[in-house]
């Protein structure tokens, strides 16, 4: 699934990385400890995520995720996004806790570990 | 990676504190990794275990220094700092065991996998370290042939 896909389906706000919505969703993860999303995160992979600092933006580029999606309405700082933009990093918000954004995404067919390694 | 006896060195000096920076050192050892075509799969593994280091030395150190070696056989991240030392390694090394501050931990950070992050990435992992004086981390990988 591309990550215009997703957007469209569960009409989610584009905040960052408008050019890079052909881009490929194989999995999803949801945690706010970056450690850990570090030892789990895979390219390709869309995480959810509360925490909306800078770090954030250096962890999904380091592990080439495909998006991050922001609950709950939280807004983003300007310069995290304008970073997330350089850095060719998607952000995506939601209305949607990130309970309810992990139910759609796993129903909609994304897998907790992606099966094709590049 | 064919022959050749080029070695390449990156140094990146890592300020205790400065969050707003944080990855910029890895990110940057991602890149030379990749334009030197190593393997994706090694990249990542480096990278994981860079920005770890990375974090460590904003979060714990007063201050040190991420360093990239490249030879054609492997690969060398070390992070050397000036203090204030790592008084029980091996707990450190636990999953799970943190003394990461307040202000990292509101970040996200402090989830103690740090250095078991390192660890589970690198091919060997040499750590030592004097409280008052410093920590030396020398994490190893092995490029192997192709």
């Amino acid at each position: 699934m591309k990550v215009s896909q997703m957007v469209e389906a569960l009409s989610l706000k584009v905040l960052a990385g408008e050019s890079f919505l052909e881009r490929e969703v194989c999995s999803g993860y949801c945690c706010d400890l970056l450690s850990r999303v570090m030892a789990k995160g895979e390219k390709g992979m869309a995480w959810i995520t509360v925490q909306t600092h800078m770090n954030v933006v250096a962890v999904a580029a380091l592990v080439e995720m495909a998006c991050i999606i922001i609950p709950e309405g939280i807004e983003v700082e300007r310069k995290v996004l304008d970073k997330a933009e350089e850095e060719g990093v998607i952000m995506l918000s939601s209305h949607l806790t990130a309970f309810e954004l992990a139910g759609k995404l796993y129903q909609m067919g994304i897998a907790p570990v992606c099966k094709v390694v590049d | 990676m064919a022959g050749g006896y080029y070695s390449i060195e990156q140094v990146f000096h890592i300020k205790a504190g400065d969050f707003a920076s944080a990855g910029e050192a890895s990110s940057q050892i991602k890149k030379t990794l990749k334009q030197l075509g190593i393997d994706s799969t090694l990249v990542r593994r480096v990278t994981i275990a860079a920005y770890e280091a990375e974090m460590n030395l904003i979060i714990h150190s007063i201050g040190g220094e991420l360093k990239l070696k490249v030879t054609p056989q492997s690969i060398i991240v070390t992070a050397e700092d000036k203090g204030p030392g790592i008084p029980d390694i091996d707990l450190a090394m636990q999953e799970g065991y943190s003394t990461a501050p307040e202000i990292a931990r509101e970040l996200g950070f402090g989830a103690g996998m740090g250095l078991p992050n390192i660890k589970r990435n690198a091919d060997r992992l040499n750590i030592q370290s004097k409280v008052g004086e410093g920590t030396l981390l020398e994490i190893y990988f092995d490029i192997k042939a192709r």
